[in-house]
């Protein structure tokens, strides 16, 4: 059976804009030593190296990983490199445990990035064709499907884009910082996608997120473990008239195999905290429902009691989530390593009390690719 | 050190369990196909289901690899997932790299001992692009790629210093072509279809292209694609009469500075090698988990399927490999033969099981590279039952 792994370091660079006091290079490297620094081991100690982003197209390089091999300390090892659309992130993070699960790997470093600012991410983000509609306006026709099919009011996705807004100044890291908004500021900000305001949609990132990966007695030593207690992923085909595209049947086979592969029965009770990849605000009550946490129909009364709320019964995005920090390719692993840090509580100003077991979140495509884990703060915590 | 640490992993913990291709598929090297790539990839999986009587919900996890810009398009590999048969929903993964590599996971992912059977398919169509201006964007976008050394290039340097060290000439690499194309004209998947043996005098009579590499010397870039299906023992033994083991799969990379690296010699091939009980350095005998027990020359290989996409590669890789002329190098042809990207790398495994598992060998090597002048490198090394 799987060997366990663990999260046994995490680390971050500071989410810009553009962050052009750093290469491509210099981004990665930044990643990688403060995970390497956190679990307190250097290049040196590391088996393999497992990396992923969003299309090559976004910054230009073909095939990245041949080019920051030196950077990421790679050079005579192994170095692997997902690619699984908006979901990447969190597909590296579970390719990189399979490494260490399968026994053949001790300790692995793995690494997602983007640098957004070098290229032009709706162009990519339109198949690489000019005058795309890019993601805003693929998911908002499928939002405004779910507010009719849910009933749901319009103010859900304003107190959505509050709520990670706010959280986001909680955390050092993040990308957007605005600490006065309110719901009157985000109805009041431009329409740019029906019902999708300028303040419900992430913004174009640069950034780098690491962790470092370990078995045996690596991760027994650790100081401190986040376990990987499971992982899910599954791919639905982009397009044909039976597809649900507002609750993606992918998606929720996805949750399902999740929970049942680690005896979890009722997720809203027994998960602590989750990071779920919401880029626009609705996404939020649309995957409490497509992720099996809420019925379909009830994930917006969710949000709307403030039960997502940091301090409610089940927090959201308690890191600033997608909504503040967006270096695409990232993204997924950042779910990834906050619901780490919940576990191992190391989520400073933005710590959920007694956080155990933690949930994150990545999808892509046409919202069908769909990666998740689960990390607890114990190997039994469920048990 | 890496190789003494992966080793040692793979020492401490002996239960890993046995993994075997239970099913090959591939389509012809297309010098260019018009069709959609996602047909290609429908051939294959059709192939593979109609071979080991699986319908698609028996295949556990499915992986793929393939380049988005050779179509030029962002996300172009979202599309293929239609030709892998995505409906119900599979547990399924991608590389944006060739579909070796993507074996390489599936061959993890088998170990961890919760699910039994992969698919794993490469895939790319090459034709739509100029291969040399799109992969010059491999190099390091801000002190190489600047100077427009496209891998090719890098190949014809590569080339010329295997030449200053002495070590070949270019009659060697034209014998390379020769033996190459000779063998290909057996193959009916391959693209370069020699119509008789090709004089090595001949070659040499042609002109320089990157020099000391002529046409020749360069393997076509192609559209194909091709996939197998690996099973745990128990599944394979179902699926198929003739197993062919993965004894092990090991990659490494050098660095990406070309000056930084001996450029005559593979050290990334060389670690790969005695990560698996291979090459020079384990004698044939050696003790690594892949060393044969039987010892002899090269470590018991029959054949070698090998990258090679220039045809010097194939000097530094039997140099690296500790190859004598008693291993069959590229009975396919090698991608000199045809070299569909994203897919060569997996068609060398391919090659490699389709002969153990016909009888014509027992022990085989299958090596895929990636990036310009063979800077990262994987081995599989196959084993039959007899």
């Amino acid at each position: 059976m799987a060997r366990p792994c663990a999260v046994v370091g995490i680390g971050q660079t500071l989410y810009r804009r553009r962050r052009g006091d750093v290469s491509l290079d210099g981004l990665v490297r930044e990643a990688a030593l403060a995970a390497l620094t956190d679990a307190e081991l250097t290049f040196a100690d590391v088996d393999a190296v497992v990396i992923g982003k969003a299309p090559d197209a976004l910054e230009g390089v073909i095939m990245p990983e041949l080019s920051l091999c030196d950077a990421l300390g790679a050079v005579g090892k192994p170095i692997h490199r997902v690619h699984t659309a908006g979901s990447v992130g969190a597909s590296t993070a579970i390719s990189a445990a399979v490494l260490v699960e399968s026994g053949r790997y001790d300790t692995v470093l793995t690494v997602a990035y983007e640098k957004q600012s070098e290229g032009n991410a709706t162009w990519a983000l339109s198949g690489g064709r000019s005058g795309g509609q890019a993601a805003g306006g693929t998911f908002a026709p499928w939002i405004r499907e779910y507010i009719r099919r849910s009933g749901a009011p319009e103010h859900i996705g304003w107190l959505v884009a509050v709520k990670d807004r706010l959280n986001a100044v909680k955390n050092p890291y993040s990308h957007l910082r605005i600490p006065d908004i309110t719901v009157e500021k985000v109805r009041e900000s431009p329409m740019l996608w029906d019902p999708i305001h300028f303040l419900e949609s992430c913004p174009s990132s640069d950034g780098a997120a690491a962790m470092v990966l370990a078995g045996g007695e690596r991760a027994r030593r650790s100081a401190r473990p986040a376990w990987v207690l499971g992982h899910a992923k599954r791919t639905e085909i982009t397009t044909f008239p039976g597809r649900d595209t507002v609750r993606p049947r992918a998606g929720v086979e996805c949750a399902a195999a999740l929970y049942a592969s680690v005896g979890i029965t009722d997720p809203r009770r027994q998960i602590d905290a989750a990071e779920l990849y919401v880029p626009f605000s609705w996404y939020e009550p649309m995957w409490l429902e497509g992720h099996l946490i809420a019925e379909e129909g009830e994930g917006w009364k969710m949000t709307d009691s403030g039960a997502t709320a940091l301090d409610g019964d089940f927090p959201v995005n308690c890191s600033g989530g997608v909504l503040s920090s967006n270096p695409i390719g990232a993204s997924g692993m950042i779910r990834c390593l906050e619901a780490a840090n919940q576990v191992r509580g190391t989520a400073g100003d933005y710590q959920v009390d007694g956080a155990r077991v933690a949930l994150a979140h990545a999808y892509g495509g046409a919202a069908q690719y769909f990666a998740m884990w689960i990390v607890g703060s114990s190997l039994d915590v469920l048990a | 050190m890496a190789a003494a640490s992966a080793s040692s992993a793979a020492a401490s913990a002996p239960d890993f369990p046995d993994i075997a291709v239970v099913a090959t598929a591939q389509t012809p090297a297309h010098a260019r196909y018009d069709g959609p790539e996602v047909h290609l990839i429908m051939d294959c999986v059709d192939q593979l289901l109609a071979s080991t009587g699986l319908s698609r919900d028996g295949i556990d996890f499915t992986i793929a690899g393939s380049c988005d810009y050779l179509s030029g398009m962002p996300f172009a590999f979202v599309t293929n997932v239609d030709g892998m048969g995505a409906w119900p929903p599979v547990y399924e993964s991608h590389v944006e790299m060739d579909g070796a590599w993507a074996l390489f996971e599936a061959w993890l992912r088998l170990q961890v001992g919760d699910v039994d059977t992969a698919m794993v398919v490469g895939s790319g169509r090459s034709s739509p692009c100029n291969a040399r201006e799109v992969f010059h964007l491999q190099a390091d976008p801000y002190a190489v790629a600047p100077l427009g050394l496209d891998p090719d290039a890098l190949a014809g340097i590569q080339a010329r210093s295997l030449i200053d060290a002495g070590l070949a000439s270019e009659s060697d690499f034209a014998a390379v072509v020769a033996r190459s194309r000779a063998a290909a004209a057996a193959n009916p998947m391959a693209q370069v279809q020699a119509s008789g043996a090709v004089a090595v005098a001949d070659l040499l009579a042609e002109p320089y292209d990157m020099a000391p590499l002529r046409a020749h010397d360069v393997a076509p870039p192609a559209d194909g694609a091709a996939a197998v299906i690996i099973a745990t023992a128990e599944r394979a033994r179902e699926l198929t009469d003739r197993p062919v083991w993965i004894r092990g799969i090991d990659h490494r990379i050098e660095s990406h500075h070309p000056g930084l690296r001996d450029l005559t010699d593979s050290a990334s091939v060389r670690t790969a090698a005695a990560t698996l009980g291979i090459g020079p350095a384990a004698g044939g005998g050696g003790g690594g988990e892949g060393a044969d027990p039987d010892g002899g020359g090269t470590a018991g290989l029959d054949v070698a399927e090998l990258h090679v996409t220039h045809a010097h590669e194939e000097i530094i890789l039997r140099s690296a490999l500790g190859l004598d002329d008693s291993v069959e190098v590229n009975p396919s042809g090698g991608p000199l033969g045809g070299n569909p990207v994203m897919a060569t790398g997996l068609i060398r495994v391919i090659e490699a099981a389709d002969r153990i598992a016909s009888g014509r060998a027992r022990r085989a090597v299958a090596h895929a590279s990636s990036g310009p002048a063979l800077q990262q490198n994987l081995l599989c090394l196959l084993e039959g039952d007899g």
